[in-house]
């Protein structure tokens, strides 16, 4: 099969400080990846480089082989990436509605002149869509928060809105970033099926990086582990349990004396 | 308090058109009896604005000021809209079984009808509903930046006299005969036909003077970006205030008058019902998400750049139209109208008003503008009181009266029938 995201040899530097060393990556299509490491390894990171924030000092990264290195992030995002943020990154005035539809924005064929005058085209574009959010609402069972401002909703919830924003971008391929943090524990078991649901329902490919081992060795068909910007250990889940290395780097050395 | 909300609960099934009718008898009964009761009250005259110039002038006329006020507008008003509120529950939901633009079109042209009629009293108040007009444009294209885009940008004055320039040389130089650009080039009774044209050339070049901040606007924000946008309004001022050609510091006079009440009352219409379109659209609530959360909006597949250079061109462009307009109202522009002075009127209007919203532009720029002319024979104080009301105001609602919600025009002029509301309930 070919792959999807396909990353090689990248590397890149803050000023002279070295955040990714020689990272590679190789996702097929409906594979869900996982990408651990104690903080500071430079998780995030990895992620901001795949997704454009910023652009690798050295080597190639193609999605569906089209070179996305050096593109412009809302591009990159156009092509099929979706991605959800470690701390929420929700637009506070904003309804959950109107999240949703502005996660359309690049499905968008009317230009200025009909967004200013209404013109019919516009607007049988923004009933299409926000038809459509209503339904990615309710699969992710915030449809009766519509029209709330996203700030009063519980935190599960905005973790959901959050996902459901990045769905309506059409990803093949969606990077969640700690999607777990701070959730209580039915929240948590909760998120493990939407996460599932979304996987089978869409087909998408699914790129995470997280904390709690439960949640990763649950859904990830192979991890990476990533220590000081390098990838010390990659494999199934069992083996990177198992692997002395990934324990040294999160329990530190076994004193011997 | 208890009392305020019985009061307002009897005014409640009052529909939108009900007010309309009964501010037209209103005005009807001052054209006819304004004079007789002003008389009667040992009114000099008729009071332009609701007897305050009298009021602030001569404190002893304050009785006679408020039996006017009570007597042509209050009681008309309040008894017509009260009395006539069944017929014109009908009436409106009549009118919502029609297509939205028909019921909003009958309800603005009852509007001007009304707002023209209470004008033709007096030339003053001609010119101060025309400003009035003119600062809601000025209003709302501010807070497409500052509000809806969450920028701080202090140019706007410069916006608007690019456009005000621009349209002024446009007009003097092709419809008529004066001093500076010599004889008219077309025939000038082409002149108020190709003045929508002019505007719009107008805010076109101020839309175009908007790139020189909308590009540092990539990648500074907050107060470099409003340091920038303050030196784009005094390069402006300066430079206008420096070329001959254009008047110098003595600025451009004899502007043809073009800019009757219709024509400001129709763009301000325009301008109302283009940037509530747009700031609907998701394109134009972009804006919002730039504004909120930036990297997220850029992997939502939302083209920031782009986002941010539309909403300071897009606003420009209404500031420029805006400067045409008053240009042609005042029939006389020179540097010193588009300083600071008119930067702190702008941005009082906006925050007081309310951010990221069309409506509350149109309460803050309508009562500060209102106010200001009310106020006019307090002369220094008048600058020690409107500003403290907008420290009231920022102390007790930090985003302006009315922020963050959209006008909803079926929900002002829909029927208020108590049976009919019970009943959706």
């Amino acid at each position: 099969m070919a792959s999807l995201l396909k990353v090689q040899g990248m590397t890149h530097f803050f000023g002279g400080l070295r955040a990714v060393n020689d990272f590679n990556l190789d996702i097929e299509k409906g594979q869900i990846c996982g990408l651990i490491g104690p903080n500071g390894a430079g998780k995030t990171t990895v992620f901001n480089l795949i997704t454009g924030v910023y652009t690798p000092t050295e080597g190639v990264i193609e999605l569906e082989g089209t070179n996305i290195k050096g593109v412009e992030t809302h591009r990159i995002a156009a092509m099929g990436l979706g991605r959800t943020f470690q701390n929420l990154a929700l637009w506070r005035h904003m309804t959950v509605l109107d999240h949703i539809r502005m996660a359309h924005y690049s499905q968008l064929t009317y230009g200025l002149f009909d967004a200013f005058f209404g013109t019919p085209t516009a607007r049988r574009q923004e009933d299409e869509i926000r038809e459509n959010s209503m339904k990615l609402l309710t699969i992710f069972d915030v449809s009766q928060f519509a029209d709330h401002i996203i700030g009063n909703l519980p935190y599960g919830a905005q973790r959901r809105v959050e996902m459901a924003r990045a769905m309506a971008t059409n990803p093949k391929i969606l990077f969640l970033d700690e999607p777990t943090a701070g959730m209580t524990p039915d929240e948590l078991v909760r998120m493990i099926q939407i996460i599932r649901q979304v996987h089978r329902d869409f087909g998408v490919a699914i790129f995470m990086i997280e904390h709690r081992m439960k949640f990763v060795m649950d859904l990830c068909e192979s991890i990476q582990t990533l220590v000081f910007g390098e990838v010390i250990a990659q494999g199934p889940p069992e083996e990177i349990q198992n692997n002395p290395q990934v324990i040294e780097a999160y329990l530190g050395k076994e004193d011997l004396h | 308090m208890k009392l305020l909300k019985k009061f307002i609960s009897i005014f409640s099934v009052v529909p939108l058109a009900g007010w309309l009718l009964g501010v037209f008898t209103a005005v009807l009964a001052e054209f006819y009896l304004g004079d007789l009761v002003s008389y009667y009250l040992y009114l000099p005259k008729i009071p332009v604005l609701f007897g305050t110039l009298f009021m602030l002038k001569e404190p002893v006329l304050i009785p006679s000021a408020l039996a006017y006020d009570l007597l042509i507008y209050i009681i008309p008003v309040c008894l017509v809209a009260l009395l006539t509120a069944p017929a014109m529950n009908r009436v409106a939901a009549l009118l919502e079984k029609t297509p939205l633009w028909l019921a909003t079109l009958i309800h603005l042209i009852a509007f001007y009808a009304i707002l023209h009629m209470w004008a033709g009293i007096n030339d003053y108040r001609v010119i101060v509903i025309k400003f009035t007009l003119i600062s809601i444009i000025l209003t709302i294209s501010l807070n497409i930046i500052n509000g809806y885009q969450g920028e701080f940008s202090c140019s706007h004055p410069g916006f608007m006299a690019l456009g005000a320039y621009a349209s002024s040389t446009l007009t003097l130089l092709l419809f008529t005969n004066d001093k500076m650009f010599g004889e008219a080039l077309l025939p000038p009774a082409l002149g108020p036909w190709c003045f929508p044209l002019v505007l719009i050339i107008g805010g076109m070049v101020a839309a175009l003077g908007s790139l020189v901040v909308a590009i540092p606007s990539f990648r500074t924000r907050g107060d470099y970006l409003a340091i920038i946008s303050l030196a784009f309004l005094f390069i402006v001022k300066s430079a206008v205030e420096n070329l001959e050609i254009l008047g110098g510091p003595r600025g451009m006079s004899s502007q043809p008058g073009y800019a009757t009440l219709p024509v400001v009352f129709l763009w301000t219409a325009l301008c109302i019902w283009i940037i509530h379109n747009f700031t609907t659209s998701i394109m134009g609530k972009a804006l919002n998400t730039v504004r909120d959360n930036e990297q997220a909006a850029t992997s939502m597949t939302i083209n920031t750049r782009k986002t941010k250079i539309t909403a300071f061109m897009f606003g420009a462009f209404w500031a420029g139209v805006a400067g045409g307009l008053f240009a042609h109202v005042l029939r006389f522009v020179n540097p010193s109208s588009f300083g600071l002075q008119k930067l702190a009127e702008i941005l009082a209007m906006v925050y007081f008003g309310g951010l990221n919203s069309i409506y509350g532009s149109i309460v803050g720029a309508v009562s500060i503008s209102v106010l200001g002319e009310a106020l006019r024979p307090l002369e220094l104080f008048k600058w020690i009181i409107i500003p403290l009301i907008l420290i009231l105001v920022m102390i007790f609602r930090p985003h302006g009266l009315i922020s963050f919600t959209e006008i909803n025009v079926k929900e002002i002029m829909r029927s208020r029938d108590k049976h009919r509301a019970e009943g959706a309930e």
